[in-house]
């Protein structure tokens, strides 16, 4: 059951082949049989599981089941979960009982959709190898010596592991589609303000966004079905029509312009991993796409930038933690001050700390017009490039990640090295687009991700490109040996 | 861009964090290079380019002034460390 993909378990489901109840307890035993080896999970949620199958069970005996009732999925711990422990992958919040559901959870609970879990996760999603996380690291399935990329590190791992069907993630900076490269996963972005952000512990405000995380692009499709749509409750949430994302998945890439950004592929990027990448152009090639290189001639300012914008938003954010109203208080707090200096310092781990910090400064008095200022300035320019690009282009295409996955502990002691690590998916948030990650072949027997970046609300259009590919290769199928 | 121990004590102070003596140097170094990573903005020219503060450019959209929430302050104080008749406890500020 555990190798099917959505689409078959929806059907399975439907046709009662099987139950919710059997399915959902299929995968709470693998999840005990493969999670300690993994780290993916920081909480089962065993019991609320089965009595979510059975009310899912219910519904499809009374023949009201929708697509995804039934089937189990895996959230992000930063998606706030009424009764459920949601920590953020952060001490802060580790003793944290949401009392509200966040949006995107709502949205599934009213599918019907079942709750296995909370994913691990680089702590307040600040990472790009989930080893900033207060549970400890996610180990990669593919080799448990290697990171699984991050943030959204635990939901890459779970699907990769077949121990949920699919999952959430968020993506500030890559954290859904650099993991989703690097546990050969199909991962989606989708455009600023498509999901609603409510309920979504907030890191950057204007960079943060939810998708889903899956085995293939239709499934990816029919969790944006359920996941996408204005949300008065969040204020940056776009007012807009969903369309069914899973319409157009099988229209022709006939005459298809793809745009490959030269900045893309030049130094830095690992050439085994260049060299997939380019065979993937290739498949679309004979897709009927045709390929032209363009240019984006800001994306060597997108790390820099990025890293005061989301430092800034980050310490704005997380300046909510202060031992008073929820999560960590220090003890005997001799005053005030004292109160909020401890909590807070013992409460959030290193990168947090780092990033708060640099986010203070780079907005404290004398310093504003030099960071803040001048990055929004650069964010416009990284904009403009996309838009430039789109006027030529129908998607663009390159790495997802410059390299495969690393090992554990190989860039934890430095934050620049690890920073760069998103060098390829950072932009995109920049300036709001959406962009997935599709599996596209192996470098030492680790995954390579091609990433696929639309044009503004162009998600249905991205899941097309990307089924297309999947209908004419198998690198999504592959799952690692002890996992199969 | 080279931030000195001090600077690091006085950044922390205003984020609110306490941070323990023996990890000032590692912050310091640490920041420092995030900083000069961040540097590299400054050799850009930006004169009249128009700062982007939301992605699509959109403006904040409004509501009208009307309660839209229920009260549930007994289920969002559950969560709070210290709370006594519905308000929550801070070590005492005024003498």
């Amino acid at each position: 059951m555990h190798n099917k993909t959505l689409t078959e378990l929806s059907a399975g489901l439907q046709d009662k082949s099987f139950s919710s109840a059997e399915l959902t307890r299929a995968y709470l035993d693998r999840i005990k049989q493969f999670d300690p080896g993994l780290n993916s999970y920081i909480t089962v949620a065993e019991e609320q599981a089965m009595a979510m199958a059975a009310d899912a069970d219910a519904r499809i005996g009374a023949g009201t089941a929708a697509p995804m009732t039934g089937i189990p999925l895996a959230q992000k711990d930063i998606f706030c979960t009424e009764g459920v422990k949601t920590s953020c992958g952060s001490k802060m919040l580790d003793s944290f009982i949401s009392p509200y559901n966040a949006t995107v959870i709502e949205h599934f609970n009213n599918a019907g959709a079942v709750m296995l879990g909370k994913t691990n996760m680089d702590e307040f999603a600040m990472g790009s190898s989930n080893e900033t996380s207060f549970y400890g690291p996610v180990r990669n399935p593919w080799n448990t010596d290697t990171v699984p990329g991050g943030s959204s590190g635990g939901s890459a791992a779970v699907v990769a592991a077949r121990l949920a069907p699919a999952s959430t993630g968020t993506d500030t900076g890559g954290s859904i589609r650099q993991p989703a490269a690097l546990c050969g996963i199909t991962g989606l972005k989708p455009t600023y303000g498509r999901v609603s952000r409510y309920g979504m512990i907030a890191f950057a405000s204007s960079l943060d966004q939810a998708g889903p995380m899956t085995r293939t692009a239709e499934d990816a499709a029919l969790m944006m079905n359920v996941m996408a749509g204005f949300d008065e409750r969040d204020s940056t949430s776009v007012q807009r029509d969903v369309p069914d994302y899973t319409a157009n998945l099988n229209d022709s890439l006939e005459g298809l312009k793809i745009g490959l950004p030269k900045e893309y592929f030049g130094e830095g990027l690992d050439a085994e991993v260049g060299k997939a990448v380019e065979a993937a152009i290739k498949q679309y090639e004979q897709l009927g796409a045709t390929v032209k290189e363009i240019s984006l001639p800001n994306t060597h300012l997108a790390v820099p930038t990025y890293y005061v914008v989301a430092p800034a938003e980050c310490s704005s954010n997380l300046s909510r933690f202060d031992g008073v109203r929820f999560g960590y208080r220090c003890d005997d707090p001799v005053d005030l001050e004292d109160l909020y200096k401890r909590s807070r310092g013992e409460g959030f781990g290193a990168e947090v700390k780092r990033r708060i910090m640099i986010g203070a400064y780079a907005l404290s008095a004398g310093y504003y017009d030099a960071y803040y200022l001048k990055a929004q300035q650069l964010r416009r320019l990284i904009s403009d490039d996309f838009t430039r690009a789109f006027e030529d282009v129908d998607v663009i295409m390159g790495p997802t990640s410059p390299n495969v996955a690393f090992g554990l502990g190989e860039k934890a002691d430095d934050p620049i090295t690890m920073y760069l690590s998103d060098i390829y998916t950072i932009a995109v948030n920049l300036a709001g687009l959406p962009g997935m990650s599709v599996p596209a072949g192996f470098v030492n027997n680790m995954p390579v991700g091609l990433q696929i970046i639309g044009n503004y609300f162009d998600e249905a259009r991205l899941l097309n490109v990307a089924h297309r590919y999947q209908q004419a290769t198998d690198w999504h199928m592959r799952a690692p040996a002890e996992f199969e | 861009m080279s931030l000195s121990q001090d600077d690091v004590k006085k950044i922390a102070h205003l984020a609110r964090l306490s941070i323990s003596d023996a990890d000032i140097p590692a912050y310091e170094k640490d920041l420092s290079n995030i900083l000069g990573l961040v540097e590299q903005m400054s050799a850009v020219d930006t004169e009249g380019v128009v700062p982007l503060a939301h992605p699509l450019d959109m403006a904040q959209r409004l509501r009208d002034d009307v309660v839209s929430e229920d009260n549930r302050r007994e289920q969002y104080q559950s969560v709070a460390p210290a709370t006594e008749n519905g308000l929550y406890l801070v070590p005492k500020v005024i003498e």
